[in-house]
């Protein structure tokens, strides 16, 4: 087993697919739990379809993908909490077009400019789609978000929790808000092409949902969160290896899987 | 000494007036309580308070309070319902305030934290989650919280809606243990006769004009009997 598995990672293709996705997957976990609370879990759905335009544009146009797309959805990001914050259009209107739009924009420059991309890998996350410096920037952009996590956790909490005590005590609120959709917009760039643009919302999502089935504490959902993320996708990149399937698909399925469980879990313990 | 002072102060939603013309102040040690229909404006002139919400005319003056030592015990949000949280997060998070941007608690916002939960009468309920408790004791964690933040004047909106006789009474017994200790209150609430039996004095609002005043005064004026004999409502 173990001979095996260093085979597998010999291969640096799998190698690098193994360093980005662990890192994205407890970033994304992290995140995840306050995007489901603050009932923010389809702006990570928009910001990915921004993503994917942003990423056709600079196939298009020839410029290294994550340093053009990462901007493009940070603002991305801006622009939907502000509309949702000041703006007449509800939240979820704001968020259906801007992701149908950059889907659409994305593929008429695609075809404009004849360039061939692997569609299917974009969506449904392919492990060949890395390259060196790729890695580089990821783990940059990883290692920051989890630090950022990690100072402003308790204030991430705080206003996650309540947003109304929390300004009203002197808490910036609105600080934090654009901190987590900032980061949210990081991850998901960062995680898109391993996990599929479809596909990497729901990975922020899943964890978080599946550990407050059954934990009690904000602290325990967040610890939670994070194994099950790095578990599922470590599983579900080998699995995916061996037969031959999607990776991001893969991961959903044993995310969906592990929720199940727990759901099932949480049911049996409220019974008691 | 006053610690608040609203003069002439108006407010709106997108040019729809929620309130308008409304004077009234609250000095140290008061309990105010602000009754009146649904949809007069309460939550509103709250929001204008606690800095939420921007006024569109009129002052409001702090002395001796900075905008920012109001303990809020905000009406409930839908979110909170399935929320994950221990008590002791929960209260623990009202002592942020005081760590300027030392990112996590230190042993004094501990030491106060179990300060606060020893005053609600909170202690075995430290670990459980915030979500499996009762109405009450979710009102018990959120006074801990808001007393972390301050122990000048805590701001309640409706803290009683949703709860049952016997418990509404503690909360009513307990909020007036902490002005007699030295806190100033405000809240929002439906229960006249409570109002006018725990607080000191009231603001009564109604789309047609306010009363401001002293609750003794306030029990002979025809808008306490008008509000007394109409049945009532709980708003979420
Ligand atoms: N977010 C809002 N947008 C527009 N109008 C609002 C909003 N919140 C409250 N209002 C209106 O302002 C008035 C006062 O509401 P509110 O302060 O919530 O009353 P109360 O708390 O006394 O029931 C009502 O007419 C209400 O419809
Ligand atoms: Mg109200």
């Amino acid at each position: 087993m173990i001979n095996e598995l260093s085979v597998i990672f010999g291969y640096s293709f799998m190698s690098r697919a193994l360093i980005v996705g662990v890192l994205v997957s407890l970033c994304a976990a992290l995140l995840g739990s306050s995007l489901v609370l603050k009932r923010y879990s389809m702006i990570g759905d928009g910001l990915s379809h921004v993503g994917y335009g942003a990423f056709a544009i600079a196939a298009a146009a020839g410029i290294a993908p994550l340093w053009f797309a990462i901007p493009i959805v940070i603002v991305a990001a801006f622009l939907l909490l502000f509309i949702t914050k000041k703006g007449k259009m509800g939240g979820d209107s704001a968020i259906a077009i801007l992701s149908s739009s950059s889907l659409a924009i994305g593929m008429i420059v695609l075809s404009l400019c004849n360039v061939t991309i692997d569609i299917n890998g974009y969506m449904f996350g392919s492990i060949l789609a890395l390259k060196d410096n790729d890695v580089a920037v990821s783990v940059v952009c990883s290692v920051i978000v989890c630090a950022m996590y990690i100072i402003f956790y308790h204030r991430i909490f705080a206003v996650t929790f309540d947003e109304s005590f929390s300004s009203a005590t002197g808490i910036r609120s609105g600080i934090y808000n654009v901190l987590i959709s900032v980061l949210t917009a990081v991850v998901i760039v960062v995680g898109m092409r391993l996990m599929g643009a479809l596909l990497i919302s729901s990975l922020m999502i899943f964890p978080a949902v599946t550990s407050m089935r059954v934990c009690r504490s904000f602290r325990s959902v967040t610890v939670c969160s994070a194994i099950v993320s790095v578990v599922c996708f470590t599983a579900g990149l080998i699995i995916s290896y061996y037969i031959d399937i999607p990776t991001g698909a893969g991961i959903v399925v044993l995310d969906l899987a592990v929720f199940l469980v727990f759901a099932l879990i949480g049911r049996i313990r409220e019974r008691q | 000494m006053k610690l608040i002072e609203c003069k002439d102060l108006c407010m709106k939603y997108e040019g729809i007036t929620a309130f308008e013309n409304l004077t009234f102040a609250i000095d140290e040690g008061d309990f105010l309580c602000i009754v009146g229909e649904n949809g007069s404006g309460k939550s509103t002139l709250v929001k204008g308070i606690l800095g939420l919400k921007q006024y569109s005319a009129g002052s409001i003056e702090f002395g001796g309070v900075k905008p920012k030592e109001i303990g809020y015990l905000p009406q409930q949000t839908a979110a909170q319902k399935d929320f994950p949280a221990t008590v002791w997060e929960v209260v623990l998070s009202g002592c942020l305030n005081r760590n300027s941007f030392f990112p996590f608690y230190t042993k004094e916002n501990k030491e106060r934290a179990k300060h606060e939960i020893a005053k609600m009468k909170i202690e075995d309920l430290v670990h459980k989650s915030y979500r499996n408790l009762s109405g009450g004791q979710q009102q018990r964690v959120l006074l801990a919280r808001a007393l972390c933040a301050t122990e000048k004047l805590l701001l309640l909106d409706e803290p009683v809606s949703g709860l049952d006789p016997v418990v509404t009474s503690e909360m009513y017994e307990v909020i007036d243990e902490l002005n007699k200790n030295g806190v100033t209150i405000i809240m929002v609430t439906h229960d006249i006769h409570n109002a006018v039996h725990y607080g000191t004095k009231i603001l009564n609002m109604s789309r047609n004009g306010y009363y401001f005043g002293d609750a003794k005064e306030y029990v002979k004026t025809d808008a306490f009997r008008a509000m007394a004999g109409g049945c009532f409502h709980h708003d979420k």
